[in-house]
């Protein structure tokens, strides 16, 4: 059984179809990487599968693990194992970041009947994971995101991302507003987590990222559909002519 | 022109004042006198209404009606109703000084274990055994306010407390006003003096014993912070929900010295906190900052009066009320900088967290500056969460509740951090983490 099928979506937001019948089938061990121009649908798509209110799905449906996503408050997805990192992470002044981690851990592992992680044992975990993304700790005691830089707010993601271990992440433009060094770290930390049962869809409007998160898959989206997929070359053939040809195409 | 006609309330509780047994209202003599001049103020004025400025939002005599008869000196079931409602209200550490609809319960108080540094009396006692020489004082105040004047005229105790100069007594000074009659006034008059270079904390709590219903609060407290002294003032209001609470602190800073002050209120129908604060020597601090957490038909107004008399000083105000139903806060904060308070800086914010539409939030913010070379500023916002970062939680698995709950908490905890006690910090946020939970 696919990890998510997404078939045929439509999707609206106020009156506008944004998604006119997009289909997308990701698989465990698979990361895929959308790519296209700006207002192709692409954070559309990942809003609408992490449950983000304001979107209205006329039609199609998605499937996580064969189950109807469509029909799961945005909690019960995190629960069941999507993730998705924000292109723009929120601030959360007067949360305790590592009060968010342990609560949102914990909602995560009460919600599949799972016992709630020990204090030292979830100490020891954040510690571990914030040291791999070169985190220090003392912004883990500082509130959600604030007074971040935008890589620290990614890391902050990634970070998330290792410590929830979900089957399906989803990174909307995460290489937007990072330097070179942030963006190699980043994908550092999203490499480590590559795993034969877990699936990624990397959505980005530059090649760049995907020289250092390499996919298996690249599909490019323009105008609410899916308008080619093809192997990693793919995405170095846009960078080279461009997303123009497939605007035509749509 | 608008003829405004203080007609006075005759409820049963103006009449019966007329048939308090004696011995009620402590004092002959001079005390007397000042009771009788403050009660024909009341009278005259009668309950304050929405065409006082000052009582816009909080029109008393359309909430609260009447003021009804004194409750009556407790006895021994209603001290053992009391020493119940003590369990949860007194704070782990603190020493407690208990005052039960009106009257110092000694047998509840902890007042032997006070240090030699420590003074307390009861108002009663000072009033009673002092004779005609009894300091009217005690009962005197600079406030033109007619619900101070009632309180003046009807105070049937209070605690007096003074720390002597230098000293710094390690535990909180807990005083907690226990409402265990229904359907009757308590009033209380007490006094702290933090003498100078002095440093410490009081606790002020205000509870329902059990079964008490439909009853009212009026409470009066004189501060005066000494020079180079340190108070910590935490105010912790959960009066039974069909309740009225009115109460005024009538605060003095010397110089260079520093009053943190905190009000929490979580109870009562009709609630009043007012605070007037003067700053009358040069290089003092004030922070004073409070919750509101609402709900049901609750109606919460937190007024506060800054007077900036003297140059240099600070004065720093954050207020946060979290409204559910058809709650409704009223947050009014006057700063007045006198002629010649140079260099004072002055400012104010207030936010409402608004989880109903049918909740409402007055924010009356209002500067008055008499001197040019000052800083003062005010913000006031009121709005619902914030979708974005509630999605974001969500996405992360928290409940809607949950998410909501921790949204909450970071909004209110932005006024609760600024208390420096750890201990009481940690037990306002507690007391705000029940209404939270309470509400879910």
């Amino acid at each position: 059984m696919p990890l998510l099928e997404v078939k045929n979506l439509q999707v609206r937001v106020e009156e506008r179809e944004i998604l006119h019948g997009l289909t997308l089938t990701v698989n465990v061990g698979e990361i895929h990487a959308i790519m296209g121009p700006n207002g192709s649908g692409k954070s559309t798509l990942s809003h609408v599968i992490a449950g983000k209110p304001g979107y209205e799905v006329t039609g199609g449906e998605i499937l996580f693990r064969g189950e109807n996503l469509l029909e799961m408050a945005p909690d019960e997805r995190a629960a069941k194992g999507v993730f998705l990192a924000f292109q723009y992470p929120v601030e959360i002044p007067g949360v305790a970041t590592m009060t968010f981690l342990r609560t949102a851990l914990n909602a995560q592992r009460k919600a599949r009947g799972e016992s709630e992680y020990s204090t030292p044992d979830f100490l020891r975990k954040v510690r571990e994971v914030a040291k791999s993304l070169n985190i220090p700790q003392d912004m883990l005691k500082r509130g959600v995101n604030v007074g971040f830089s935008g890589g620290e707010k990614k890391r902050n993601e990634v970070l998330q991302m290792a410590l929830f271990e979900p089957s399906l992440c989803i990174l909307d433009e995460m290489d937007s507003g990072l330097d070179i060094d942030a963006l190699r770290i980043a994908a550092d930390g999203v490499n480590a987590l590559r795993s034969p049962d877990r699936g990624m869809i990397v959505i980005t409007h530059y090649q760049r990222l995907l020289n250092y998160i390499v996919p298996d898959v690249v599909h490019v989206m323009s105008r609410g559909r899916v308008v080619k997929s093809g192997g990693k070359d793919l995405a170095l053939e846009l960078e080279a002519s461009g997303y123009a040809q497939f605007d035509d195409a749509a | 022109m608008n003829v405004v006609i203080a007609k006075a309330e005759t409820g049963p509780g103006l009449r019966s004042i007329l048939a308090i047994p004696r011995g009620r209202l402590p004092g002959a003599g001079r005390v007397a006198e000042v009771r009788r001049q403050a009660f024909d103020a009341y009278a005259h004025a009668g309950l304050p209404h929405r065409r006082i400025e000052e009582w816009k939002y909080t029109d008393l005599r359309a909430l609260m009606r009447e003021v009804l008869p004194l409750a009556p000196i407790p006895d021994v079931a209603a001290l053992d109703r009391a020493r119940e409602a003590l369990a949860s209200a007194a704070m782990q550490g603190a020493q407690k000084l208990v005052l039960v609809d009106g009257v110092f319960a000694p047998e509840l108080s902890d007042i032997g274990a006070l240090g030699a540094d420590v003074s307390v009396r009861t108002l009663r006692d000072i009033l009673e055994n002092a004779g005609l020489e009894a300091p009217a004082d005690l009962l005197l105040t600079n406030i033109s306010d007619v619900m101070v004047s009632l309180n003046t005229a009807m105070a049937t105790d209070g605690i007096v407390i003074g720390v002597a100069d230098g000293a710094a007594p390690v535990a909180p000074i807990q005083i907690i006003h226990v409402a265990v009659a229904s359907k009757a006034s308590a009033f209380t008059r007490s006094h702290v003096r933090i003498g100078n270079g002095a440093r410490a904390t009081l606790v002020e709590s205000f509870v329902a014993a059990g079964a008490a219903r439909g009853y009212q609060v009026h409470d009066a407290v004189i501060v005066s912070v000494g020079d180079e002294a340190q108070l910590e003032h935490v105010r912790l209001m959960a009066d039974a929900s069909d309740a009225v609470n009115i109460t005024s602190d009538i605060i003095t800073i010397g110089a260079r010295s520093k009053l943190n002050l905190f009000n929490m209120t979580r109870g009562g129908a009709v609630s009043r906190f007012q605070g007037f604060i003067k700053m009358a020597g040069e290089g003092s601090e004030l922070s004073a900052n409070g919750v509101n957490l609402l709900k049901g038909t609750q109606h919460g107004d937190t007024t506060l009066v800054v007077d900036h008399a003297v140059p240099h000083c600070t004065s720093r105000e954050v207020f946060r009320a979290v409204l559910d139903d058809r709650a409704h806060s009223v947050f009014q904060g006057r700063i007045i900088v006198r002629p010649g308070a140079q260099k004072t800086d002055g400012k104010m914010m207030t936010r409402a967290l608004l989880l109903s539409d049918e909740s409402e939030a007055d924010n009356k913010p209002e500067l008055e500056i008499f001197a040019d070379d000052v800083t003062c500023g005010h913000g006031a916002t009121s709005g619902a969460l914030d979708e974005t970062l509630l999605f974001y939680l969500r996405a992360r698995g928290l409940s809607e509740k949950e998410a909501q709950a921790l949204l909450i908490q970071a909004f209110v905890g932005e006024a609760i951090e600024q208390i420096g006690n750890d201990e009481l910090r940690e037990f306002a946020s507690s007391l705000a983490q029940h209404w939270l939970e309470a509400r879910a």
